[in-house]
């Protein structure tokens, strides 16, 4: 993790950062200012107070301190939580950018639940440190600047005293500040795993309770947070160690202060006026540093997204990279992939293993293509070159003698539709879902669609049709429902080519005879490619593939279409 | 500590600190669970409720917090006295006993913070510990189907725990030490110096309660607009990622994006705006303790107190008012933290009695071991439970039972009677939404029927104790978990102490063991989170093989073959059909229809009741449902067995 308390990539990304951090900046010089003006008016406040007397000038000069501070604390408030917002909006925009320009095949590497929680709350913890530490840091260095330099105006021998110490808490902050980090960093860990293990138990209850386990993993939980308990307890008497050190070192320091200044009092060698300055802005000396030093460990959940977003951003190209190489044929992809689709010795290589291996095959126009072969073997993959999600490793895929990877992946796109084994349904009203691949499509193409998906019978059940707003993913939605709505995504998209991926699994016979009738409508009279597990899927192909090991092969099938009664 | 913006006590390490800026909590997908009871704070005293076996740790924890602000305010009085008394250049010995006390304060103040803080993170993980395992053992005595909880809803539930943390932590300890410190200071003031005593009570009142309810107001206005927004953006998130195939694969990244980056920055601005209003409050509170510093020096002033004591108030002022303002971060995270309260509150019990609470609370075994990082590696650690013999034969019988969910929707099992002897293979077939899972649901008394009789060996499920229950009907369910935990600790959930040679039978049934043998770990491989590590089919095949290993009375087996190609779904279902042992009743749920020719009964539910019922050859003999998803499925399965090698 970068321990940095301020990463110099966020400027570069977000250049307002660069105008709030200065705004922040002006106002810390104003608060030290106004540190040391309100202390001048209170110590000569009480040194008349102390002879009875009401020095007025003083009193005003209080207030208007007290009130320039109050409205400086507002300030640095609102602009440190501005640059918090602006930050957090611009981060957060930039990664699902990021997400968007690389393309599902980069996202799969990049565990998408890890990202989505980023670029959603996680982000959000931005917020501690901004308000909370950013201005702080500041403070800490332009109030003890103004305490010396007044001091150094009163009393010298008292601003020598602090100028020595001073440096004192953030050696002993370093000293003691990163061992209690590192223990902090091994107790966020373990307190995650922890947490896991609870919501692992929870998830996991009615498994626990189909087995009878459910009573007995009552005393499991209590035995696992008590062992959180004792673990934190350990972490937090190191951690709490660490502020009382430095409380102790600032109080002493300010000790050694005080007490030559007492004495020089005594003697009748120092004002009343004086000592009491000494006394009000000595502690003020030491206190931001100290403050900026525990809320540290606050900001540093912030500190971690923060670090996790740049990082991620950096991974990601900017905009300009993944263009097409230059003098790309990007017309030929409006065209459509109507035309013929090579695969010339096309490897896929993963990182650990390899999923195709030196595959040539063509996919003439119209023509129907099954695959076949056991989980992992490839099929997938298969399917994502073409979308252009997987890059090959070797080899090349043409269409119409023109390579894919110089295609405009958009315009490429545009004329495939897509059925993937589980279609993401979003967070929005069933037709919004439908016109995914066709936002302006009027009411009557989409109707026709649902009609063809066989999603009208699913509609005629839901009250509001296809105003419907979906849940999260989809949610109130069963897998067969959920199919019959990606397929009225393809139909509408009315793409020359169509890849569907295990359209009828999870299907029970009901839903998947329909949605197997739905699918020979989609695929008649277009180029089809066609992931199969079940036999269901194979009698209208007019080729079978079987993938084994990265491997393909093709096969005769026996019956071909005409023999499925239905 | 004199600054009236010196920040309050440190923060703690456990917990980020909340930002001034308020943070929300996430919107509920849909309406919670039932809202506590609506007398006031209801929700707090049912959290406090849990607290009580640690109240007496709690008040210390609170005294320590109490006397440690005391300190700090002692120590600017008492160094002011010190310095204004010693211009007067009295003999050094009327000062001894006041540096001595300025000694004292200046370590005590901070020995003190560093107990209090320890005390008060003790008893609050304490009682955590106990709320845990009380959510956990509320949720886990519900015998019948949960409602269907989102993942969003059990992490919710996660951090919902942890709202009692910071309620205790942040909100109980930090507000009883202002308001014992607000009291204190009023009454000292007013025993020296009466008329000053009522600026400062105006002061502290309007910092400690007047400031508090205005961050309230602001905190909650806040959650009811940014928690929505928020809420959205957590979503777009989530379909721009998980999403992301599907949108570039239509072209429709672009328009989602700009949707969400509009979203973005009218939540910014909705932010930047609430936080300019959030940090007035704290401005206002700078002022206010200033203002009444001020107000108390004049008042004492005109008064004739003693000018060495007006100086003491005017510092010990400030001290006091900066005290009380902690109230106003102390109401902002209890408003923040209502939400997740009253949803913890709602899942602990209601009455006084504490049902599963073990007495002491040091009665729990000592927690070094399970403090060790090393122990604390993913498992499921089931304690041996006391591991049955194997069961015998039991016969079930289902007399007219009739299920409806709602009023409103059709019955989802209507009058199904079934009599299964000992030893029945019976398989379940029919459209989605037909019944089937409400027919298991049934069988292991999770769905209790409206009207008609479920027994197993003579007895309604339900009657049966919860620990025997299991032993008699279970096997693999639609819901089936699987835990972040070793393949062998997944397996031994099944059954407790199965060794390793029928580990290895169980897996074999389920086609699981060639993988297992594969891996670098074998048994001990960790499966990941929800067995996310594994294949769909791997998967499947664990929870199947777990099934196997439990072998109950009565094994439900729903859809065991799902994700499996159907070779090896043939080969699956054929030996887990036959793992059963002879005596052993198997009721399975399933759509492919291959390999039922071997099961005793076939029955086919459509809305609910049993529309066709007999044995493989006689429905195939017979037209209707059976026969024509029969011929579909045979025809298609002839085509691609012709080309299988």
């Amino acid at each position: 993790m970068n321990r940095r308390p301020f990463d110099p990539r966020l400027p570069r990304r977000v250049p307002a950062t660069r105008r709030h951090l200065a705004l922040l900046g002006l106002l810390g010089v104003a608060t030290a200012a106004l540190v040391v003006a309100q202390a001048t008016a209170l110590a000569a406040l009480l040194t008349a107070a102390a002879g009875a007397r009401l020095d007025r000038p003083a009193l005003y000069a209080f207030l208007a301190a007290v009130a320039g501070r109050a409205l400086l604390l507002w300030a640095q408030g609102a602009v440190a939580a501005a640059s918090a917002a602006t930050v957090k909006a611009a981060l957060r925009t930039e990664l699902l950018a990021a997400v968007g320009r690389r393309g599902p095949g980069w996202l799969a590497g990049q565990h998408a639940g890890q990202l989505a929680t980023l670029a959603g709350r996680g982000l959000d913890a931005l917020d501690a440190y901004f308000t909370g530490y950013l201005p702080q840091l500041v403070l800490s260095v332009t109030v003890p600047v103004a305490v010396l330099a007044r001091l150094v105006l009163a009393d010298w021998s008292s601003a020598l005293i602090i100028a020595v110490t001073l440096p004192l808490i953030p050696v002993f902050g370093a000293l003691l500040g990163w061992q209690a980090q590192a223990a902090t960093e091994r107790q966020w860990r373990r307190l995650t795993l922890l947490g896991g293990h609870f919501l692992d138990m929870v998830t996991g209850l009615p498994t626990l309770r189909a087995f009878g386990r459910a009573g007995a993993q009552v005393e499991v939980v209590r035995r696992m947070a008590d062992g959180h308990r004792v673990a934190t307890m350990r972490t937090l008497r190191i951690a709490f160690l660490s502020a009382l050190v430095l409380e102790l070192v600032a109080t002493l320091s300010v000790a050694l202060v005080a007490v030559p200044v007492g004495l020089r009092l005594l003697g009748g060698g120092i004002a009343l006026q004086t000592a009491l300055l000494v006394l009000l802005l000595a502690p003020e000396a030491y206190l931001p540093l100290r403050a900026a030093g525990s809320r540290f460990h606050a900001s540093m959940e912030g500190l971690a997204a923060l670090d996790e977003a740049l990082t991620v951003l950096d991974a990601a190209p900017t905009p300009a990279a993944p263009a097409p190489p230059a003098g790309a044929a990007t017309g030929t992809g409006t065209g459509g992939p109507a035309g013929e689709i090579r695969f010339e010795s096309v490897t896929v290589e993963y990182e650990r293993t390899t999923a195709l291996r030196d595959v040539t095959l063509t996919i003439r126009p119209g023509e129907h293509l099954a695959i076949v072969g056991p989980s992992g073997a490839g099929k997938s993959t298969l399917l994502g070159l073409l979308l252009g999600f997987v890059i090959p490793t070797s080899g090349r895929i043409t269409v119409d003698g023109v390579d894919l990877a110089t295609l405009d992946p958009d315009a490429w796109r545009a004329g495939l539709a897509w059925v993937p084994q589980r279609a993401h349904l979003f967070a929005a009203s069933l037709a919004d879902n439908i016109r995914l691949g066709a936002p302006d499509a009027e009411a009557e193409r989409v109707g026709a669609a649902v009609r063809a998906a066989a999603l009208d019978e699913v509609l005629a059940q839901l009250p509001d049709g296809l105003d419907t707003t979906l849940g999260e993913r989809g949610h109130g939605l069963s897998s067969g429902q959920r199919q019959r709505v990606a397929l009225a995504r393809a139909f509408l998209r009315d793409a020359p080519l169509v890849l569907l991926d295990e359209p009828t699994a999870r299907l029970d016979g009901a839903s998947e005879a329909a949605v197997l009738a739905a699918t020979r409508r989609l695929v008649a009279g277009r180029t089809a490619l066609l992931v199969a597990h079940r036999p269901a899927l194979l009698a209208d192909a007019d080729r079978v593939l079987r993938i084994e090991d990265g491997r393909v092969t093709e096969l005769v099938p026996a019956g071909g279409r005409g023999t499925v009664p239905a | 500590m004199t600054g009236p913006a010196a920040p309050r006590a440190e923060p703690s390490p456990v917990r980020p600190e909340p930002s001034a800026a308020p943070r929300t909590e996430p919107p509920p997908v849909r309406p919670g669970p039932p809202a506590a009871p609506d007398r006031p704070l209801a929700a707090e005293r049912a959290v406090l409720r849990l607290a009580r076996p640690y109240l007496s740790r709690l008040l210390g924890a609170g005294l320590l917090a109490a006397g440690t602000e005391l300190a700090g305010l002692a120590l600017m009085a008492t160094a002011t006295w010190l310095l204004i008394t010693a211009a007067g250049q009295p003999p050094l010995d009327v000062l001894t006993v006041a540096i001595v006390a300025v000694r004292a304060l200046a370590i005590g103040r901070g020995v003190l913070r560093y107990t209090e803080r320890l005390a008060g993170h003790d008893a609050t993980l304490r009682i955590i510990t106990d709320v845990r395992a009380e959510v956990f053992a509320r949720l886990a005595a519900r015998r019948t189907a949960p409602p269907r909880r989102s993942g969003d809803t059990l992490s919710r539930l996660v951090s919902d725990v942890e709202a009692v943390q910071d309620l205790l932590l942040r909100v109980l300890v930090p507000g009883a030490a202002a308001a014992v410190v607000g009291l204190l200071a009023v009454g000292g003031t007013a025993l020296v110096a009466p008329a000053a005593a009522v600026p400062l009570a105006v002061g502290l009142l309007l910092a400690g309660l007047a400031l508090p309810a205005a961050a309230t107001a602001l905190t909650r206005r806040t959650a009811d607009r940014v928690a929505p927004l928020r809420g959205a953006l957590a979503t777009d998130a989530v379909d721009l990622t998980h999403g992301a195939a599907d949108l570039a694969a239509f072209g429709a990244t672009g328009a989602a994006l700009a949707r969400t980056a509009a979203r973005s920055r009218e939540l910014a601005g909705l932010e930047r705006r609430l936080a300019a209003a959030g940090w007035a409050i704290d401005g206002v509170g700078v002022l206010l303790a200033g203002a009444t510093s001020a107000a108390v020096v004049t008042t004492a002033l005109r008064a004739g107190v003693d000018g060495v004591l007006v100086g003491v108030l005017g510092v010990g002022t400030l001290a006091a008012v900066e005290a009380a303002l902690a109230l106003v971060g102390a109401a902002r995270q209890w408003s923040q933290l209502r939400t997740g309260l009253r949803r913890v509150a709602a899942l602990l019990p209601a009455g006084r009695h504490t049902e599963g609470h073990t007495g002491a609370p040091n009665a729990a075994p000592p927690a070094t071991g399970a403090a060790d990082p090393d122990r604390n590696r993913p498992s499921v650690p089931a304690p041996a439970a006391p591991a049955d013999g194997p069961v015998g034969g039991v016969g079930v019988r289902l007399d007219a039972v009739c299920v409806r969910y709602r009023a409103d929707t059709p019955p989802a099992l209507d009058s199904v009677t079934l009599d299964l002897p000992a030893g029945h293979r019976l398989a379940v077939v029919g459209p989605s939404g037909a019944g089937k899972s409400t027919l298991l649901g049934v069988l292991t008394g999770t769905v209790p029927p409206d009207r008609g009789e479920v027994t197993i060996d003579g007895t309604p499920p339900r009657a049966y104790p919860e620990q025997r229950l299991p032993r008699l009907v279970g096997g693999l369910l639609a819901e089936a978990h699987v835990f972040h935990a070793s393949v062998r600790d997944n397996l031994l959930l099944g059954r407790a102490g199965a060794n390793d040679d029928e580990l290895a039978g169980a897996a074999a049934a389920a086609g699981l063991l060639d993988w297992v043998r594969r891996q670098p770990h074998g048994w001990d491989t960790v499966v990941g989170e929800d067995g996310g590590q594994l294949s769909g089919g791997q998967r499947q095949r664990l929870a199947l093989a777990r099934a196997l290993l439990a072998a109950p009375a009565v094994l439900l087996l729903d859809e065991p073959t799902e994700g499996l190609d159907p070779v090896a779904a043939d080969r699956v279902l054929a030996s887990a059909t036959a793992a059963a042992g002879p005596e052993h009743t198997v009721v399975l749920v399933t759509h492919r229809l291959r390999g039922l020719d071997r099961y005793d009964e076939i029955v086919v539910l459509d809305g609910g009741r049993i529309v066709q019922r007999g044995r493989h050859d006689e429905l195939v003999a017979t037209p209707g449902w059976y026969r024509d998803q029969w011929l579909l499925q045979e025809a298609a399965e002839r085509g691609y067995l012709a080309i299988a090698p």
